[in-house]
């Protein structure tokens, strides 16, 4: 059977300012197939595929539908070529039932709820889902949420079908029942894309998978042909040329011993399942995983800002040479004790530092405590501001521009540049140089090693491993909320981290009872 | 006497069915509008002048009026003030993004300013001593009662001797409960007001939502000052008679749980209980402030139940008092 192309990207390149999300992409991908794009985080898959769906429009190069030039401005126009995305992110409205979110927003003239129900109950039927159109969203789970995003596509006629991480909220057991009614579809003649990172899903349920790294097309192949070190090795790709001067660990002592530490989040999720390692004094601890694999819910406890189910966190004081249980302190105390934590997220701003508020504000953010009399003391805070902006170069008019005002990675400069300032024994950054261009990034890279030099405990959480593998001493993987491993980052590969952090949940519980 | 008690409380809960009705459709559209007190105030005085106007042309002889013509420019006129009012709002929050409580507020105290302004200047204009307008002959062709209600007895009193802004209160009351429920419409604006970045993915037009729902509810709060003037003051204007109707009808609205159809029951409940204290014996002028109380304790009970019950049916749009704009995120 000859397969039609569905979608034809032809040099599509996308930027956003100066940073190129995506360079030169050709990709193909045709009806009755399942295509994968695979990359890791921030290699441009997710906004490649919101050219496809209209939400961006590319800056260069074209898109070919069944053969045909499309221009698609607008998720109007997406869906006019009958092409639907599945976002990460639901877009439905709560108190509305499934059925109304289905419809919501269709110009067929008729308002016919129970006609549009039995329609929906026949699309249901077709691909074997369960859904009871009545049902109100706010009393669904995450995974009967995602169906009714799917159903709201197919009912519009989608013949294009892409998914953004769907299996990333799924329980195993959802996965496996998604990828049957993902199969069915495929069967259907649909055109089905789904972006992920994770290797084995790929290998089990797609027909081909294309690969991006750093915004740029690698390869094609067949996933019959293809194995889990070749797709790695594809994925990583070779590292940029980084010159971070990883000096060697000094006179290690333990400062942080974390003991079997578990949580639960507010959905009554397991997010940290049973954590124990130790950070020492003088080296830089490195976190690698999946986005939302626990990183954050790790650090949190640590600073006391989650509360754990299980476990301790024992604090070794190096002034004092006392041990302190953190699982009993106040975020405040635990401050106190020297425990920096600095996260920067996906918005930024979204914690740490208050837009609306100049950089002497946010700096007195932390030490508005310290003054004596009733009033703030000005001076201090302010001679830190200056300080920081000379110091790591922070692009600003001045120390009263609000931070909301700076780039990107400018504010990144003032949320480290604060944490260390505070000259703290341990400190924690997630995600420094998320969006940050080199330069910037190998500042923050070069301040992290002064720390480590004066002794602190540097614990890092990042994105990319080729600097993971050069900056830190020791790499400690997590994977859907569990230590898959611990590696010294100066013998380990690249592949072996991507090994492990994609390793799946059964996989870990097995190499544990190995153990 | 309880016949009589029934008709107070009609009269007096009308006004702010009206007031709630209008509030609950521009609150579908995500706008918490705080104006609506301005908007009535504006509302009344626009009709009042637009009868002034009418009563002086035709002479101030009451024969000379045509009963069609002294109903309906008032009528147009409280409509048109109001939706003026609500454009205002709806320019400034959804165009210019400005914070929606603060807006509100402000277009409170400017449209009793306004009413305040033109209602002195016609007092001025009458020259009479009296600090207010009579505009009897237009009350009277307001509330002419139907022909047989006289001749029901209690029945006829209750539910047929109403002036006609009465009926269509009620009509726009179940009229919109209509829309919202049942038609396609009803759940684009709801959807506005609930996620109006879904709503936009959906391709529903948020702005234009949400400037029509803002203008339509204004227009229909309006009316609700209208019918004070007219039916339940007679036709006389004085200033600040209104008084706190309009928080009134916005403490309604959540009362409601956002449903016309419960503002129907909610807004003859609020009449009584604003009324009781006058058919209540032997009441101290103490106590009877404390009366007037009782509409908000009811709110405030009411609101203690649903936010225990926590049902999300019952709760407030979601994106309620959020001004929206795609690019932030």
């Amino acid at each position: 059977m000859s397969k039609q192309p569905a979608i034809e990207l032809r040099n599509i390149t996308k930027t956003f300012g100066k940073v190129v999300a995506n360079k030169n992409v050709n990709l193909t991908a045709y009806h009755g197939e399942i295509l994968s794009i695979l990359g890791e985080n921030g290699s441009g898959k997710t906004t490649l595929m919101n050219m496809i769906s209209g939400i961006y429009f590319p800056d260069e190069g074209s898109i070919h539908v069944n053969g045909e030039e499309a221009v698609i401005t607008s998720p109007k126009d997406a869906f006019a070529y009958k092409i639907g995305m599945i976002h990460q992110h639901f877009k439905l409205v709560d108190v509305f039932s499934a059925a109304e979110n289905i419809i919501l927003g269709i110009d067929d003239g008729k308002y016919n709820l129970k006609k549009s129900t039995e329609e929906i109950r026949k699309i249901s039927e077709q691909y074997g889902f369960e859904l009871q159109p009545e049902k109100k969203i706010y009393t669904m789970s995450v995974s009967e949420k995602q169906t009714v995003e799917i159903i709201k596509v197919l009912y519009r006629g989608a013949d294009i079908l892409i998914l953004d991480e769907p299996t990333a909220v799924l329980t195993p057991q959802e996965t496996t029942k998604l990828f049957e009614i993902l199969r069915r579809m495929r069967d259907d003649g649909k055109c089905i894309i789904i972006i992920t990172h994770k290797l084995h899903e790929v290998l089990s349920l797609s027909d081909r998978v294309s690969v991006l790294r750093k915004g740029e097309y690698v390869g094609t192949v067949n996933t019959a042909e293809t194995s889990e070190s070749e797709l790695t090795e594809m994925m990583v790709g070779k590292k940029i040329e980084l010159n971070i001067n990883r000096t060697d660990v000094n006179d290690p002592k333990d400062r942080l011993i974390v003991k079997n530490i578990s949580c639960i989040n507010r959905q009554g999720a397991v997010v940290l399942d049973d954590i124990s390692f130790t950070a020492k004094g003088g080296e830089i601890l490195g976190i690698a995983g999946i986005a939302g694999s626990g990183q954050r819910e790790l650090l949190e406890s640590i600073a006391g800002l989650q509360h754990l189910t299980e476990g301790e966190i024992l604090y070794h004081n190096p002034k004092t040479d006392s041990i302190d249980n953190l699982r009993d302190k106040t975020p405040v105390q635990i401050r106190e004790l020297g425990v920096r934590l600095s996260f920067v997220p996906e918005d930024r701003l979204g914690m740490g530092l208050v837009g609306n508020m100049d950089i002497v504000d946010n700096m007195m953010l932390r030490s508005y405590t310290k003054g004596k009399s009733i009033f703030l003391q000005r001076k201090a805070p302010k001679d830190l501001a200056n300080k920081i902006i000379e110091d790591l170069e922070v692009v600003t008019p001045g120390a009263s521009t609000p931070v909301r005002r700076l780039s990107g990675g400018n504010v990144q400069k003032v949320l480290v540049g604060r944490e260390i300032a505070a000259s703290p024994k341990v400190l924690m950054v997630a995600y420094p140089v998320r969006g940050l261009d080199i330069n910037s990034s190998y500042l923050i890279y070069n301040l992290l090693n002064e720390q480590k030099e004066k002794g602190v405990c540097v614990i890092f959480v990042g994105e990319d491993l080729d600097v993971l593998v050069e900056l830190c001493d020791r790499i400690m993987v997590i994977g859907s909320g569990r230590i898959t491993g611990i590696v010294d980052g100066r013998t380990t590969t690249k592949e072996e981290i991507g090994l492990l952090m994609t390793k799946s949940k059964e996989e870990t519980k097995e190499s544990s009872d190995d153990n | 006497m309880i016949v009589q008690f029934i008709c107070r409380a009609i009269l007096l809960g009308v006004p702010l069915l009206y007031g709630s009705t209008g509030e609950i459709i521009t609150e579908k559209s995500g706008h918490l509008n705080l104006g609506i007190p301005g908007i009535m105030y504006t509302g009344a005085i626009s009709g009042v002048i637009g009868a002034f106007l009418y009563e002086h042309a035709c002479g101030n002889d009451a024969d000379k009026m045509n009963g069609i013509l002294a109903i309906l420019i008032p009528f147009l006129c409280a409509i048109i003030g109001a939706m003026l009012m609500g454009l205002v709002y709806s320019f400034l929050t959804v165009t210019l993004r400005a914070n929606q409580n603060v807006t509100g507020l402000a277009i409170t105290t400017f449209g009793i300013g306004i009413g305040n302004f033109f209602g002195g200047s016609l007092i001025k204009l009458t020259d009479s001593d009296m600090p207010s307008v009579a505009l009897s002959k237009t009350s009277q062709f307001f509330c002419t009662k139907l022909p047989f209600a006289d001749d029901l007895g209690w029945f006829g009193d209750i539910f047929l001797s109403h002036d006609f802004l009465t009926y269509l209160a009620i009509a726009i009351a179940i009229g919109t409960s209509f829309v919202l429920n049942r038609t396609r419409v009803g759940l684009n604006l709801r959807s506005v007001g609930e996620n109006p970045a879904t709503a936009d993915a959906a391709g529903i037009n948020v702005t234009k939502y949400r400037y029509l729902a803002t203008c339509v509810g204004s227009a229909v709060a309006g009316l609700g000052g209208l019918q004070y003037v007219m039916a339940y003051a007679n036709g006389v204007w004085s200033n600040n008679a209104f008084g706190d109707r309009g928080w009134m009808a916005i403490a309604l609205v959540i009362f409601a749980l956002w449903k016309p159809s419960i503002a129907i029951v909610g807004s003859l409940l609020f009449g009584a209980l604003c009324n009781a204290n006058n058919y209540i014996q032997g009441l101290g002028t103490e106590t009877q402030e404390l009366f007037k109380m009782l509409p908000y304790v009811v709110t405030i009970i009411v609101l203690v139940f649903t936010s225990m019950r926590k049902k999300r049916e019952h709760q407030p749009p979601e994106s309620l008092g959020l001004n929206y704009f795609r690019e932030e995120r």
